[in-house]
């Protein structure tokens, strides 16, 4: 069973620092059509230090787990409905909305994927960022301002004094996704949550940006939580990875081994469908079908009818995560037959 | 954007030379003045030859344009036909009705900006659809209604205030016919705060700021309204002129001796000098409104440059 295999990593790791321990999160969308079951019993966990790359498609609950995480959601319409979400020993779901909100930036921050619209288009860069201090820390507004300055100067902005005056507007996307970076890591948070920060980007960018953002969590010794659809990103930088469908992970396991035998079958879709240079000329590989509405997600495995495995068992019973190897487990019956392949 | 200001300052010109001769046009060529200065009786035809050599009506309109134009860049905006200089009216009724005016902003501002936000935060909650009936309410009855209902209300039965205004005209005795005058533009500031607020409060920039730990009073003023207001005060500033062009039922009601009284009696009359005078600063007022309109939306929004 899922807790089971949580309870087992952390026997096996009883000291490695955990940050960020998410536990059986259940969320729900109460929309007018009915009850949206966004995330249904998510497990993870982060390490100080550490790098969680949670893959998916759109609609997997990746995004939604992360803004629970956050305490962001968007609520109504946006239920925590079961979990617990503990983050440096504490129930973060327990927690009044004032405790909250001081964890938030300050212990933990995110990162968004648009940077122009995330950031406010009639605040100078040098308010947003200072904001962070004269807030959480009651700095003065001049104290704060050179504050900005060394921030920007930290995420390399060049001529961060003057450009520290200037509106989002005015700074290329590249630029702009470093000042997001820098206010994420302004008062130093324990944790970063990181929601497709290089997607937005030209490919050229997004390796600095992401290089940068590695670079400062190895200095900040911060857990990294790296949300993401792009499996090429995520080999570099991860520790380990956790792979979403319909509200539940169905794989997790250090970043290496997953690579080299995914052992649930909509992993294996996945990286059969990157893109490769040695295949050129051939069709594209697509896993078929479309991910599940989330008013109506089918019995059995949530995978199953597009699944090439799939058998009847798939289709009545919903599948716990299997543990596979010592930090590794698979939401698949017959992780076995995929891994074995 | 100094260069800016000049450039529009010159578009004025055309638009000032022809609005003001579209009036010029309509109230001279459309009435005889001279008939209507002696009213019902029959002119004697010496006199009424005199004040027409007087008054240049035997011209040509546009030659009557460039003098009546000429005259006023000299300060002379003719004479009315009671002989009172048509400068001397401007002077008394133009500060009662920018009063007027200023109650009416204050009103929009300070009721129509908060129902508004209130309205726009909480939507779909009975305040919110409370607020939106009364708006419907009050824009689908015509000012010269609610003007008489509470002027008997308030003037009449409650004694609160003095139904007619004294000629001096001063705020405490605008506030009634300022609240009534702002009446529609508030609904519609109302309407406008509130889908501006309902939309930026699901933008991606506020959720930035409720991530970053803000306090929900900063995440709100700061972030949230900052944004949601540039529309608003676009259209309150546009606005001054309208309310102050279109006090004329409002200044009847309550018996306000400002421009619209004024430019009442001078339609009334077939007074082309009150008419066309009051008229051509109506319309300068309205460029001006405009020109400044469009400064502050670049110093409210900086993703807005002019050059």
């Amino acid at each position: 069973m899922s807790t089971e295999y949580l309870a087992a990593e952390q026997a096996r790791t009883p000291d490695s620092g955990v940050l960020l321990d998410v536990r059986d999160l259940h969320v729900e969308f109460r929309t007018r059509d009915g009850v949206a079951k966004a995330v249904n019993g998510v497990n993870y966990s982060v390490a100080e230090g550490e790098t969680l790359a949670v893959l998916g498609e759109s609609g997997s609950g990746k995004s939604v787990t992360a803004q629970a995480i956050m305490g962001i959601l968007d609520s109504p319409p946006g239920f925590v409905t079961k979990g617990e979400i503990v983050f440096q020993g504490r129930d973060l779901l327990k927690l009044g909305a004032e405790e909250r909100r001081k964890v938030r930036g300050a212990k933990m921050a995110m990162i968004f994927q648009d940077a122009l619209s995330s950031l406010n288009p009639v605040l100078t860069v040098g308010e947003q960022l200072g904001e962070m201090f004269t807030t959480h820390q009651g700095m003065s507004k001049k104290d704060s301002r050179a504050k900005a300055v060394e921030l920007m100067d930290r995420v390399r902005i060049p001529a961060a004094a003057e450009r520290v005056k200037q509106y989002p507007h005015q700074f290329s996307g590249g630029m702009r996704q470093r000042v997001m970076i820098a206010m994420a890591m302004a008062l130093e948070p324990d944790l970063i949550i990181a929601d497709e920060p290089t997607t937005a980007l030209d490919v050229t960018v997004q390796a600095q940006v992401m290089d940068l953002l590695a670079e400062l969590q190895r200095e900040l010794n911060m857990g990294l939580i790296l949300i993401t659809h792009d499996l090429g990103v995520v080999a570099d930088v991860a520790d380990k990875i956790a792979v979403m469908y319909a509200g539940r992970i169905v794989e997790t396991a250090p970043v290496h081994e997953i690579y080299k035998a995914p052992a649930h079958p909509y992993t294996k879709g996945l990286l059969q469908s990157i893109p490769r240079l040695d295949q050129k000329g051939q069709e594209l590989y697509a896993i078929k079908g479309l991910p599940p509405n989330l008013l109506r997600i089918p019995p059995g495995c949530a995978f199953n009818p597009r699944c090439p495995q799939a058998r009847d068992r798939c289709r009545t019973e919903v599948p716990p995560l299997y543990e596979v190897g010592p930090v590794r487990a698979s939401a698949c019956h017959y992780w076995k037959e995929t891994l074995g392949e | 954007m100094g260069r800016y200001v000049i450039r529009r300052l010159l578009q004025m010109i055309p638009v000032f030379i022809g609005s003001t001769f579209l009036i010029f046009f309509m109230v001279y060529a459309l009435g005889d003045p001279v008939a209507a200065l002696f009213g019902d009786r029959a002119p004697d035809p010496a006199t009424a030859a005199r004040i027409r050599a007087d008054l240049h009506l035997n011209d040509p309109l546009w030659k009557q344009y460039l003098l009546y134009m000429g005259n006023i860049f000299r300060g002379d905006f003719g004479t009315a036909f009671n002989g009172q200089p048509v400068t001397e009216l401007l002077r008394s009724a133009y500060p009662i009705t920018i009063r007027l005016t200023i109650v009416a902003i204050l009103f929009e501002i300070v009721i129509g900006i908060t129902l508004g936000v209130v309205t726009g935060m909480k939507r779909g909650r009975p305040i919110d659809t409370g607020a939106l009936l009364l708006t419907l309410i009050v824009v689908s009855i015509p000012t010269f209604v609610i003007g008489y209902v509470l002027q008997y209300l308030f003037g009449v039965k409650l004694k609160w205030v003095s139904p007619s205004v004294s000629p001096s005209a001063p705020f405490n005795e605008l506030i009634l016919p300022g609240l009534v005058l702002a009446l529609v533009s508030l609904a519609y500031v109302t309407r406008l705060t509130r889908t501006s607020v309902a939309e930026n409060t699901r933008a991606d920039y506020v959720r930035t700021a409720v991530a970053k730990g803000l306090p929900r009073r900063r995440v709100v003023v700061r972030h949230l309204l900052r944004n949601s207001l540039i529309p608003v005060v676009t259209f309150i500033g546009t606005d001054i002129g309208a309310l102050m062009g279109g006090a004329i039922v409002t200044e009847r009601i309550y018996n306000i001796h400002g421009v619209g009284f004024q430019l009442y009696q001078g339609i009334l009359r077939n007074n082309a000098p009150t008419v066309v005078g009051f008229v051509t600063i109506l319309v300068l007022v309205f460029l001006l409104a405009n020109l400044l309109v469009d400064l502050l939306y670049a110093v409210l929004d900086p993703r807005i440059r002019y050059a």
